[in-house]
């Protein structure tokens, strides 16, 4: 079975973020492996650990996919120490500034392109947080849509694939035939963290870079556009107090007045 | 006159006070056309719930696909009104199953997409809260008409009576459209508390509850509100992780947030900041969280709580 994890690299979810020219700024801050990915790596490894591991010459494998900058290579990097095989940085300068249109077009040609039997995401970047884009996969390719999993069972010999999707909706329990495009939420797995011997591993494991016309994909411009934006007024400090006794009924006082009780 | 496409919002069957709400945006842009998915049978109970909101029609589009098939089918329903109508517009719900609805639509129709708007104008602009509510964004898509998601709870609501005309839509659902099938489903489950993202008001714990939750929960369910967790408490084990706030978690907007033990991380504050009112409750007057409060105490959390539950039950007698 070939597995093929799509991640992000995004600005530190600890850091300050803000735009520059209606742009998030990528430049100032640390970039990271979107917080997200990591629980779909872990997820596609727990796959194949269950159905004979992805060991070199063995059944499986698992390819990271990510588009973004050369420097996206370090979230990779991170990716493969967990223990992925090998990966694919689709990286071109016309992809500055895509959308979550033209990120799932490239994406989906790429996937098509490599012969793999599942695509597992994470639910969402820490960054745009649209959550569009493993949707738009599964369109795209015209796979299975089995996203939002709290569960993922795979039985590689049959070719199926059942989930039990989380949303604030409720619970859907569902089952597909493979190919299928999976993305995983937060309290699925918690992910390893990578070992000495699996970072050591991992600079050996081989990241293709890829531009567009490798991909085989034609540059299209985003088809929205931030028009203007502005950091909202700081909110300032209120009252505060400090606790010798009444601080409880001082709060309590405070949310009679403000008619919050 | 433009035609605006809502993609009705129910719950149990029933239109929720979400799909006035897009009405009420769609209405700015246009002529509202609410399209009602429902199962074979059951369109004219379903549109019938439909009862607010300026909305000039409805088509009902009725097919077992959308329970088996979920969001592809109705993505694919959903484009295919939307084409037959020529609409100008699409508004549906920012919820994890409207967002993926509307990205598969923008393919469909080859069109720009914008998620999570929190208004929209009626020359099509949308207004985005980023970065954790930090930063407003105006946007506008460039390319094909609008597919436009409006998150719950973010404009008023035009309450007034619908006298929509309802008609019967057919549309044929994809084979690529079937290739996921779910095979049971079960409503969400509804604890003794309200949904952390649709309460008017939160409790949150962080580390300095050392993972005892008792004073927070007493202190939400006397309040009648949702409890949260800081990422800290969700990782140490204390609290499940579907109640973390913040920027790997959920976004909440409340009329009220108490923060009980916590520090106020960028990482949470992205998930709060855009609170109505926020109570900051800490022991440490250097916790950064204190500098957007609207009433803070430094104290001890184990001390203030018990004694704020007591004072507000006296309040409420």
């Amino acid at each position: 079975m070939k597995i093929a994890v799509c991640v992000k690299q995004v600005p530190d979810s600890w850091a300050e973020k803000k735009m520059i020219d209606s742009r998030l700024d990528r430049e100032g801050v640390d970039a990271v492996l979107n917080d997200l990915d990591e629980y779909a790596v872990e997820e596609a490894l727990r796959i194949v650990e269950a159905h004979g591991g992805n060991d070199e010459g063995g059944p499986h494998t698992i390819t990271i996919i990510t588009m973004g900058p050369e420097r996206a290579s370090e979230a990779v990097r991170k990716a493969l120490s967990m223990g992925a095989n090998d990966a694919i940085l689709i990286s071109d300068s016309a992809l500055a500034g895509s959308d979550a249109l033209a990120t799932s077009a490239v994406l989906a040609k790429t996937i098509a392109d490599g012969g793999f039997d599942l695509v597992v995401c994470g639910t969402e970047s820490t960054d745009a947080r649209m959550s569009v884009v493993p949707a738009m996969l599964s369109a795209r390719l015209g796979w299975a849509q089995m996203t939002f999993a709290s569960k993922v069972e795979v039985d590689p010999g049959a070719a199926t694939i059942s989930i039990t999707r989380v949303t604030e909706a409720g619970v859907d329990h569902i089952k597909a035939s493979l190919p299928a495009v999976v993305s995983v939420v937060e309290k699925i797995n918690e992910p390893r963290y990578p070992s000495f011997k699996g970072i050591m591993a991992a600079k050996k494991k081989t990241i293709e870079t890829r531009d567009l016309a490798t991909v085989g994909v034609t540059p299209v411009s985003a088809w929205s556009e931030v028009k203007d934006a502005a950091l909202r007024p700081a909110r300032s400090a209120g009252v505060i107090v400090t606790d010798s006794g009444d601080g409880g009924s001082a709060l309590a006082t405070f949310l009679a007045e403000k008619k919050l009780i | 006159m433009s035609t605006v496409i809502i993609l009705a919002d129910f719950q149990g069957g029933v239109a929720t006070k979400t799909t006035a709400e897009l009405a009420t945006v769609g209405a700015r842009m246009g002529d509202v056309c609410a399209v009602v998915l429902a199962p074979v049978g059951q369109g004219a109970a379903m549109a019938a719930t439909v009862k607010q909101g300026p909305i000039a029609s409805i088509a009902i589009v009725e097919a077992n696909d959308f329970s088996e098939h979920g969001v592809a089918a109705v993505a694919d329903a959903l484009a295919q009104v939307a084409k037959a109508k020529s609409a100008d517009a699409l508004v549906i719900a920012s919820h994890a199953f409207g967002k993926e609805v509307a990205g598969r639509v923008a393919i469909a129709l080859e069109s720009g997409i914008i998620t999570d708007a929190v208004d929209v104008a009626s020359d099509k602009v949308a207004t985005q809260l980023v970065f954790g509510g930090s930063t407003t964004v105006h946007s506008m898509v460039t390319h094909g008409i609008p597919v436009i998601t409006l998150r719950p709870n973010s404009v008023e609501a035009d309450l007034s009576a619908s006298s929509a005309s309802t008609e019967n839509v057919s549309v044929t659902i994809s084979d690529s459209s079937k290739k996921s099938l779910i095979t049971s489903t079960e409503p969400p489950v509804k604890g003794g508390r309200p949904e952390l993202t649709e309460a008017s008001i939160v409790v949150s714990g962080g580390r300095g509850t050392n993972g005892d939750f008792a004073a927070v929960e007493g202190f939400a369910d006397l309040l009648g509100a949702a409890v949260g967790a800081s990422r800290a408490a969700t990782d140490a084990g204390w609290y499940p992780h579907s109640h973390q706030v913040g920027q790997t978690g959920k976004t909440v907007s409340p009329q009220l947030y108490v923060a009980c033990g916590i520090s106020g991380a960028i990482q949470h504050r992205a998930g709060m900041q855009t609170s109505k009112t926020i109570v900051v409750v800490n022991k440490d007057p250097e916790a950064p969280l204190f500098e957007i409060c609207d009433f803070g105490v430094v104290g001890d959390l184990f001390a203030v709580l018990p004694q704020a539950t007591t004072a507000v039950a006296a309040a409420k007698a």
